[in-house]
Order: structure tokens, then sequence, then C-alpha cells
């Protein structure tokens, strides 16, 4: 059975088309991860998902439950854990677990041993009688996961779980989630716009501008790009690209202050390219496809220029909401 | 990693249980144990909370005894004015507990118990009467002051007080959560909070015997809902002590609409009204929004 169904889902906010009918279904058990930069209308989607937000138009099904119809059903099969933290600081870990229980109708003999279990998986379990406002960002999230997790959910929502957390957390979230999915029947849903932490999904979802531009296991997309990308460093990016272009027939971009292309076999491209450039080369990186490369080539742009650009885009919508000066 | 090669053994079932009326009263119960251990562990509010109410009466009470002492027949002027301290206490700690929703909504909780498989009445239920539990625990602690204004403890005095006490902070609760489901930045919550409340517990004669008043105020303080809390707690504890006609007629005159006399009990259920008409608003409020 499938864990979740999408058909044409939208989602506008007055002109703006956040969500432009995306289509997909994720097995269960599977680990799937929406990838995409900031304002891509991943959150949007996921909000929709878990009834925190009504659809414009189309149809899902979260564990067979209707996301319009059986709101109710699908929270309770549901597990979220949101970009914003939404614990109680005042109460220890251990209350605030009690009373999602409570909240979600947990069978009274089961709490404590799920409880014990869960805090246990993500090392909380010595810290459980602590008052919550005293647990680092860290400890926050994996005490959001174990919360979560509380209610046995069949499908986990994970909001950019690893969002502002040092690399050793974020590694260790990983873990916890990596042995869920083998404890339990239990299907992960993730957005990310971490290119390296999407590597550890079985499938990947990448979206941009509010569409679902590819749908493949990190692996496939990776291989469907198929050419090796090299990166150069010049003392002037025009003119290498206008020169890549009429030497080599080479379309080159430029991207996070590099000229970046794609070539099929690039270490035997890279001699003749110092022979042959006359525009001094800096420096120069050659590297097989990477989630960047796919993401890239859907999408015409590394995921940070995507991000810088849609922060400037808002910005200039700011500034005209406030009245055009300037 | 690939998604089928989990064929793990030790799966753990998924257990989800049916959905009942008692999951309901579960979310109900949970929300309001979570309000009294909040207000435990938050021991500077009980404190701070308690400043106001002992200003009124002590600072206020002791001051104006030189000036009124003619008028009040002989009735010290800080047990004229327990009644209306008693319900003061309980109508702040009410609007405290009330914008604690407010906070929730600011640090991200309420997003957690709305999204929760409940409906949101049992979370908007438990909520008032938590915070309706706390306001009329903290009026316990100023009926323990009764014996330094001269009023008598009697079991009746006690059982009475308290359940007057959770009444107004029912009703002052449910207000404020209405309020509340508006008015999502702490400040201006506060703001209008003072604004409101503040004048409708002095118009209420919490202060004054609400008897010969000029005829604008005589208007407003009938129209006060307050007043009809501030009079059966006055009767209440009046009637534990030993007093004069006349006293009794000038300190605690009943109230009158047109002339005919409002009955105590007609007041209590006004403001048990006012309560239920209020939470009612507050679900549908709460229920409309995404």
């Amino acid at each position: 059975m499938e864990a979740i169904k999408v058909r044409e889902l939208r989602k506008s906010f007055g002109d703006f088309e956040a969500v432009k009918g995306v289509s997909f279904e994720v097995g269960t058990g599977e680990v799937f991860g929406f990838l995409g930069p900031n304002g891509a209308g991943k959150t949007t989607t996921i909000n929709m998902l878990c009834t925190l937000t009504k659809p414009t138009s189309g149809h899902a099904e979260v564990a067979g439950f209707d996301i319009v119809t059986a709101r109710d059903d699908v929270r309770r099969h549901i597990g979220l854990v949101f970009q914003d933290q939404t614990l109680d600081g005042y109460l220890s870990a251990e209350q605030n677990l009690r009373l999602h229980a409570e909240l979600y109708g947990v069978e009274s003999k089961v709490v404590k041993p799920r409880m014990e279990q869960v805090l246990r998986m993500v090392g909380l379990w010595e810290r459980r009688e602590a008052q919550v406002m005293t647990f680092s960002g860290g400890m926050r999230r994996r005490l959001e996961i174990a919360r979560g997790l509380m209610h046995s959910p069949r499908v986990l929502f994970l909001d950019e779980p690893t969002i502002g957390l040092d690399p050793q957390t974020r590694a260790s979230i990983w873990s916890y989630i990596r042995q869920l999915q083998e404890q339990e029947e239990i299907t992960i849903f993730m957005t990310t716009h971490y290119m390296d932490e999407a590597e550890f999904c079985g499938r990947i979802a990448i979206m941009d501008g509010g569409e679902i531009v590819a749908l493949e296991s990190p692996e496939r997309l990776k291989e469907a790009v198929g050419a090796d990308r090299i990166r150069i460093e010049t003392a002037d990016d025009e003119r290498a690209i206008a020169e890549l272009g009429e030497r080599f027939d080479l379309e080159a971009t430029v991207s996070e202050g590099a000229v970046s292309f794609a070539v099929a076999d690039g270490e035997e491209f890279v001699p003749r390219l110092f022979a042959e450039l006359e525009v001094p080369i800096k420096a120069v990186n050659l590297s097989r496809p990477t989630l960047d490369d796919v993401f890239m080539s859907h999408t015409g742009s590394t995921i940070r220029d995507a991000e810088e650009s849609s922060a400037k885009n808002r910005n200039r919508a700011v500034m005209k909401a406030m009245g055009g000066r300037r | 990693m690939s998604t089928d090669a989990f064929v793990a053994p030790p799966t753990v079932e998924v257990r989800v249980p049916p959905r009942s009326w008692r999951s309901e009263v579960r979310a109900v119960k949970i929300v309001w144990r979570r309000e009294l251990i909040r207000f435990q562990k938050d021991r500077m509010r009980i404190v701070t909370s308690l400043v106001q109410p002992l200003l009124f009466l002590f600072v206020l009470g002791s001051g104006l005894q030189q000036l009124s002492a003619a008028s009040t027949d002989g009735v010290d002027l800080k047990t004229f004015i327990y009644p209306g301290v008693l319900c003061i206490s309980v109508m702040f700690t009410g609007m405290f507990s009330a914008a604690s929703i407010v906070w929730d909504r600011e640090f991200g909780f309420l997003r957690e118990m709305m999204v929760a498989p409940v409906r949101r009445s049992s979370i908007v239920v438990g909520k008032v009467f938590g915070g309706a539990t706390v306001a009329s625990l903290q009026g316990l602690i100023l009926l323990a002051l009764a014996w330094a204004v001269d009023v008598p403890y009697s079991l009746g005095l006690v059982l009475g007080v308290f359940a007057l006490q959770l009444l107004l902070a029912f009703s002052i609760t449910a207000f404020g959560v209405m309020i509340a489901a508006r008015i999502t930045q702490i400040q201006s919550f506060m703001g209008v909070m003072q604004m409101i409340v503040t004048p409708m517990f002095f118009i209420s004669g919490a202060l004054f015997p609400s008897g010969d008043l000029p005829g604008w105020l005589a208007v407003l303080n009938r129209l006060d809902p307050i007043t009809y809390a501030v009079t059966p707690m006055r009767t209440l504890v009046f009637a534990n002590l030993d007093l004069s006609a006349e006293a009794s007629q000038t300190l605690n005159p009943p109230i009158t609409w047109f002339g005919w006399e409002v009955p105590i009990a007609l007041q209590v259920f006004m403001i048990f009204a006012l309560g239920m008409a209020m939470l009612g608003i507050a679900i549908a409020e709460f229920n409309a929004g995404d």
C-alpha cells in the first residue's frame, strides 16, 4: 500500500501560486526527500499533507485517509516535527511526551514503555526529568523527534529536521532515522535543502518554483546527469564563457563565483583546456556528478544561487510593498 | 540505501486506538493539568500577582480608614474592601492565565495542541478550566488572610468564597481566551485586557458601596458584569459578620434595576451564563482558525 498518494495538489495564496499541481506517491517504509531552495513550496506541500493548510485544489491521501475529508484520522497516523520548535520549555522532557501521548490518545499502559524507548533512542533518557528550557537546540530537536514518534505514527513528517544544527547532531539525527526505518513500520517524509543529506533518502523529489522538476533515487538522478563537471576560476569569466563556446562548443554558466560546465570525460579535457584557453585560469576543479549538479541540470542554478535570488525577490517584494521608494 | 532492504524482523506494531469521547476527556484533562504544573513551577507569578490585591487591601484600606471612619458605621474599611479584593485577585490571575494562550502561540506550543487529533473545543475548555483553577487557588491564599481583616472563618464562608471565585475566574478566563483568539501579540493582548478589566473592576463597586452613586456611575455600575460578582461575594462575607441593619444597608445595598431588587441567585447565574457564552465564542473562534 502507498503511504502517501498525491494528485495534482495545488495551493495559492492570493495571486501567488506556491504549489503548482504536484503529483507523486510514496511507498510504505520509504524514506522520501523533498529537496529544493527556500521558497520552492516544500513547506506548503508538507503543511497540506499534514492537514495544517487546506489545498486550493487537488487530492491527497496519507496513510489511506483523505487529507481534507478525514483530517483527524490523518493526524492520528502521522508524526510531525516542525521547523520551529513547539515544546513547552517549562515542562520536563517526560511531561512534554506524556502530554503528547494524552492528546493523541495513546493507551495508558503503552505510554511508559514507549516513552522509554523513544527517549533512549534519541539519547535523552537520562535527562527526562530536566526542564526543556535547559536543553540545547540539538537536544530539543531530538526531543521533538522522540515526541513525534510517541504515538507510533505510520508516517513521520520532518520539515528541515537538521536545520541550524551542528554536524555531529545532524549525523546522530540521521542515525535515528535509519534506525527507525529498520525497526518500525514507518514511512519518513522529509524536506531538506542540504544536498548531502538528500543522499540518505531512498527517493528524492526536486522542487523548484512550486513544481516537482525531478523524482528519482539519488543514484539514478546522478546517473542521468552523466557528465563530469568542471569549475574554473578565471581572470575574466565572461571572456572565458565566450571562448568556451567558440572553441569547444560548450555551454558554461557562472555560479558561486566560478565558471562551470559539463563535459563527457573530464580527465582528458582538462589538459586541452589549459593549452587552448587564452583567458588565464586561476584554479580548476573537476568533479563527478553530485546532487548539486542534478539540481543545477534541472533548474539551471545551484541551490545556493536559487536561494539568494529568491531572497532578493522577496526583498524586492517587501520594498515594493513598503511604497516602492528608491 | 535502498528502500526494499529492510525486512528486519522486530518491526514495532503500529497502535492507533479508536477514537471516542474518552480521548476528548483525556485531552481536556491533560491541558488542564499542564496549567497546574506550570503554575506550580512558576513561584514568581504566585508572589507577583499577590502584590496588587495586598496593596488595595492594606495600603488603600488602612490609608482611607482615617477619612471614612465616620461613615462606615464602625466597620473597618479593610473589612469592607475585602470581598472586592477577593474578586480582583481572581480577575487579574484569570487574565494572566488567558494570556498564556498568547504565549503558547508565540513559543509555538499552541501548534502542538492545535494539530492534535482532538476537537479544538477540548483544548479551549481545558485551557479555560485550567486558568480558572489556577486563579481560584490563588484566591485561596487571600482567603487565608480573612483573620487579618476581622472576618471570622466558617465552613460556609470558605466553600462559598471558593465557589464564587471559581465561577468568576472561569468567566474572566473565558473572556481572556476569547480575546486571545483574535489578538496574537502579547503586548497588545495585555494592553487590551488592562483597558477592559481595570475599568470594569473600578466601576463594579469592589471599592465602594453601590447605593447612592451619581446617575452616570449608577448606570455604568449596573451594566458592569463584575458588579454581579462583587455583590454576592460581599453579601456572603457580610453574612459572617455581626453587622447592624444600618451598616449592612449602607455598605452592601442590594442591586436594583429600576427599583427592582436583583436576587443574588440571578446575579450569580448571570456571571455563569456570561462565562458560558464567552467560552462558546472562544471555541467558535478557534475552530474557525486554520
